[in-house]
């Protein structure tokens, strides 16, 4: 039956072909400004934060320890991430001892895990890059770092390297070659979720994380 | 609901007694157009977003077709099963048969009016399926059995005690609490653990990119992801106008959309969606179907004026700038598109000897047509159907053309005519109403004027006759 | 759909098209309008054949009806290619717009086009083509504006009028809250959908009571008509006063 109410549709859509002509205006008339990268973290940290995101600008070399503080800041009993993401083992080896975390990778297909990921207080995901005109994080979940990770546990912490803030979604589009493969799911995420459902008044971590920190790696 | 009897009239009786619920819009609708402003205040720059906006749109439905056979091409490499619905009947079937070939009987459901325009949740639970809504405004108002009353925030005209009430009558062990932090809070418990346990979910598309076969999905909360990345079944359903052509469509057409829908700069996720988990992949759905619906759009492409409808990005925000909608709210219209998008929507979808009624209820003051995205000439298009309710020329194209004709506004506008077509017919009305006007019957639309109103004064001699006196000069 | 148009210069001659409701209601209005386009040096012909605009039928779904009587408007200004300039802003839309949407597929449509692009509204006209200047000599006096939505978001009118009323320096212009917000009248709506109407110019009266004005000016009388209507039933002491009347007395003390 689909298939036949296919072909009536179509028959349609080409009919109205020959009744209209149809004018289709210039676009490519706008542009967001193009900006250097201090501009862009500048931005990208304003925009963000505007959200209530928390961001921390920190060198490579310092990131590890920035971590420490932003989890002893809110004493999370779990924390998951991807095994064998970029900084897997910068994890295993600074998150330990005395008020630290549980550390628990997302290893197993989301079947198994689902009832324990519930459960977590903290997933910490890589990101692709990000966009300085909305601040925004481009994250595309890999086998390596799966999608629940930046969405179920109550905080995302997001680590973002400096040199792959773009200036517009626009500019990333291009740049990254989306048009060539989009992968499974590509997201982008500019703040913890929020809702403003009741009397427009705005409220955080409705269903997803509650809190949104990332640390931008210079 | 569509074929349900609309008593227009009495619901905007209801509607506008109705103190609290007109204070209850009036307050998040102003509070709305603000935001939009304070998110777009260069003016040259947002009429540069509209004309990219407006382009993409128009670019889309001029290659309809096309676009659509990509979209169904690219999503099925891709490995999302693609399948069409004539009617909504028909896309109701199809999801209860994906949703009986697995055994499932629970639906998480994330926003989607097309789901609102198929009456799914009802249809699918006369069937034993539980479907539940989990965005939070549409979670409310399913707890208390409404339709929503606005496209974008649908439980708009619940203020916080009302929603406290509902979530202490229909959830249980929930005390009444009227603080929005914690009513938030329990909305959270309740719908975390739905998606944790949830067979299949539900989501609509707000651009479906033909390009690359991505179906992408705006919004803040998260359970749009929730019901796209948690379940094992993900189905999307879309009407046919949603395909854009490419991802450079995108960047004018979100950054609108967001604006002008909640006047933020952007939501918080953009989720595009291009195929289900693939091999290696630990999350995500296993399976991915995509229902595209027709529903009367194809017809309304065969029209030059009627397809601009099908620009349509749901924004909502020619609803917050209506001054009819701010003051009778959404229910009103008896319709799930309410508002200046439901006045010509909703007429082409449903009929016009239904819904007709809807175009009435416009002052044509163009305040939707100055604020909406993608510039659809929403004015036009309700003149459109007004003249189409009553086909004199009888080339109506509309459902239900001609189904407002009646001999006595057919003689009382042949009687306009004559009246000012004849310049000597013209002069001697006028001079009547001058000399009688003011002892009319009060009945009619004299009547409906006077209501509130005193009766209009007839001047005693016309401007024709004053500038004649004076001697100004005339031909 | 606001627009910039080309002001005509120099100019000498105009024809001033009343509208149906001036002329029957409103001629005052009417005169006034005539008068201020004079006293700025420009001759006015007003020809006798003209009646409505149209708008009426457009607006309620009778478009030949419509048809016909925009017909016998262009024909009545059609002896000469002066400016025509309209005492409404409603009116003025729907000749310089919607004109040449009616006869969109017809072969007069270039013809059509041709006129409307003369069509002007008045106080739009005086600030824009004529650059009047006025000195008031009236008393002081606390009034209020509103825009019919057509002068304001088809003709672009509101900062002109805004502007003449600033020429005047014993006047003092308090906003309405919700300027913005059309005041209920659209025609045959205030018929066909009388409670919504109500509940609309309800607002507005409300709105321009807050101000403390003496008087609501307008560039419109179908909002004046409806505006004052409702003001007058509900016992609020405010004035509706067409802008080229209100004029007209001040700057003649
Ligand atoms: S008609 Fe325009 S303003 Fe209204 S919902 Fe659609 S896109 Fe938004």
């Amino acid at each position: 039956m689909s298939s036949t109410a296919r072909d009536r549709i179509f028959a349609r859509l080409h009919a109205a072909r020959t009744t209209v002509s149809p004018h289709v205006p210039q676009g490519g008339n706008w542009q967001a400004p193009m900006l250097d990268k201090a501009q862009r973290i500048e931005l990208l940290k304003t925009r963000m934060e505007t959200v209530r995101s928390e961001v921390h600008v920190v060198s490579e070399a310092e990131w590890p320890a920035k971590l420490l503080e932003v989890l002893k800041a809110r004493e999370p009993k779990t924390l998951t991430y991807g095994h064998d993401a970029w900084f897997g083992g910068t994890l295993r080896s600074k998150v330990k001892g005395k008020g630290m975390p549980k550390l628990v990778p997302y290893g197993e297909n989301v079947e198994a895990f689902r009832d324990e990921l519930f459960g977590i207080d903290v997933g910490i995901t890589s990101t692709l890059g990000g966009i300085a005109e909305n601040g925004t994080l481009i994250v595309w979940p890999t086998p390596q770092e799966p999608r629940l990770l930046s969405l179920v546990p109550t905080v995302h912490v997001a680590l973002l390297k400096a040199d792959a803030i773009y200036s517009t979604l626009a500019e990333a589009m291009r740049e990254m070659r989306w048009a060539e493969g989009m992968p499974t799911n590509a997201l982008l995420i500019s703040g913890p979720s929020k809702t403003a459902d009741i009397e427009m008044t705005l409220a955080f971590g409705v269903h997803g994380p509650k809190e949104l920190i990332v640390l931008v790696l210079e | 609901m569509g074929s349900q009897h609309l008593d227009f009239t009495a619901n905007v009786t209801e509607a506008l007694a109705d103190r609290q619920l007109r204070a209850n819009f009036k307050s998040a609708l102003t509070g709305l157009m603000k935001k939009r402003v304070a998110v777009l205040p260069d003016e040259a720059e947002r009429e540069r977003m509209r004309d990219d906006a407006e382009a993409a749109k128009r670019n889309a439905l001029a290659k309809l077709p096309e676009l659509l056979e990509r979209l169904e091409r690219k999503c099925t490499e891709n490995g999302i099963i693609v399948h069409w619905a004539e009617t909504t009947a028909e896309a109701n079937e199809i999801i209860l048969g994906i949703m009986r070939s697995h055994d499932a009987t629970k639906l998480v459901k994330g926003k989607s009016m097309v789901s609102e325009e198929m009456h799914l949740n009802h249809f699918l639970e006369t069937h034993g399926i539980e479907a539940l809504e989990t965005d939070l405004g549409e979670f409310i108002i399913q707890l208390n059995h409404e339709p929503p009353s606005h496209i974008i925030v649908p439980a708009v005209h619940k203020n916080r005690q009302q929603v406290g009430r509902i979530f202490a009558d229909n959830l249980e062990g929930i005390p009444y609490t009227d603080v929005v932090e914690e009513l938030n809070a329990i909305a959270r418990r309740t719908l975390r653990e739905k998606f944790r346990t949830g067979h299949v979910g539900l989501s609509g598309v707000n651009f479906a990119v033909a390009e690359t076969g991505t179906l992408v999905l705006v919004e803040n909360e998260g359970n749009g992801r929730m019901c796209t990345t948690v379940p094992p079944v993900h189905v999307a359903v879309m009407g046919l106008e949603k395909v854009v052509e490419s991802l450079s469509d995108l960047p004018p057409l979100l950054r609108l959309l967001t604006a002008s829908a909640t006047g933020q700069l952007v939501t918080t996720y953009v989720n595009c969606i291009t195929s289900p988990r693939k091999e290696g992949e630990r999350d995500g759905p296993k399976e991915i179907h995509l229902v595209i619906l027709d529903n009367g759009r194809s017809k309304m492409l065969a029209d030059a004026q009627l397809r601009r409808t099908l620009q349509c990005i749901r924004c909502g925000t020619c609803l917050n700038h209506c001054p009819v909608y701010i003051r009778i709210g959404g229910h009103a219209y008896g319709s799930v598109y309410p508002g200046p998008i439901g006045k010509i929507l909703t007429p082409q979808i449903d009929g016009l000897a239904d819904k007709g009624v809807l175009a009435t209820a416009s002052s044509l003051c163009n305040a939707c047509e100055e604020v909406c995205p993608v510039r659809i000439p929403i004015p036009g298009i309700i003149r459109r159907m007004r003249t189409e309710a009553y086909d004199e020329k009888g080339d109506g194209v509309v459902k239900g053309h001609g189904a407002k004709k009646n001999l006595l506004e057919t003689l009382v506008w042949k009687g306009w005519e004559l009246t000012y077509r004849i310049p000597a017919l013209n002069r001697f009305v006028v001079s009547m109403l001058g000399k009688f006007g003011d002892r009319l019957p009060n009945v009619g639309p004299l009547k409906a004027w006077t209501s509130v109103r005193t009766a209009p004064r007839f001047a005693p001699k016309s401007l024709h006759q004053l500038v004649k006196e004076e001697g100004i000069r005339h031909e | 759909m606001a627009h910039t148009f080309t002001y005509p210069r120099d100019v000498k001659t105009v024809y001033y098209f009343g509208t149906c409701l001036v002329d029957m209601s409103f001629p005052q209005a009417g005169m006034a309008g005539i008068h201020l386009l004079r006293r700025a040096g420009v001759e006015v012909v007003f020809p006798q054949e003209q009646s409505c605009c149209g708008q009426p039928a457009y607006n309620s779904g009778f478009l030949e009806e419509a048809r016909a009587v925009a017909r016998a408007q262009i024909k009545a200004f059609s002896k000469a290619d002066w400016p025509i300039v309209v005492p409404s802003g409603s009116c003025a839309g729907m000749m310089r717009h919607h004109y040449p949407e009616m006869f969109a597929n017809d072969p007069e449509y270039f013809d059509v086009r041709k006129f409307s692009e003369r069509i002007f509204e008045l106080g739009d006209f005086l600030h824009n083509a004529l650059h009047v200047q006025y000195k008031d000599k009236g008393k002081p006096v606390k009034v209020t504006w509103h825009s019919s939505c057509h002068a304001m978001r088809e003709m672009g009118a509101t900062a002109a009028a805004k502007a003449l009323i600033g020429q005047l320096s014993n006047v003092e212009l308090v906003e309405i809250e919700r300027e913005y917000e059309c005041c209920g009248f659209g025609g045959t709506f205030s018929i066909k959908q009388p409670e919504i109407s109500a509940a609309m110019v309800a607002d507005k009266v409300e709105d321009i009571r807050s101000t403390g004005a003496s008087a609501i000016l307008s560039g419109d009388c179908g909002c004046l008509m409806n505006i004052g209507g409702a003001m007058e039933r509900a016992g609020v002491p405010v004035a509706p006063r067409h802008l080229a009347e209100f004029i007209w007395e001040r700057i003649n003390g």
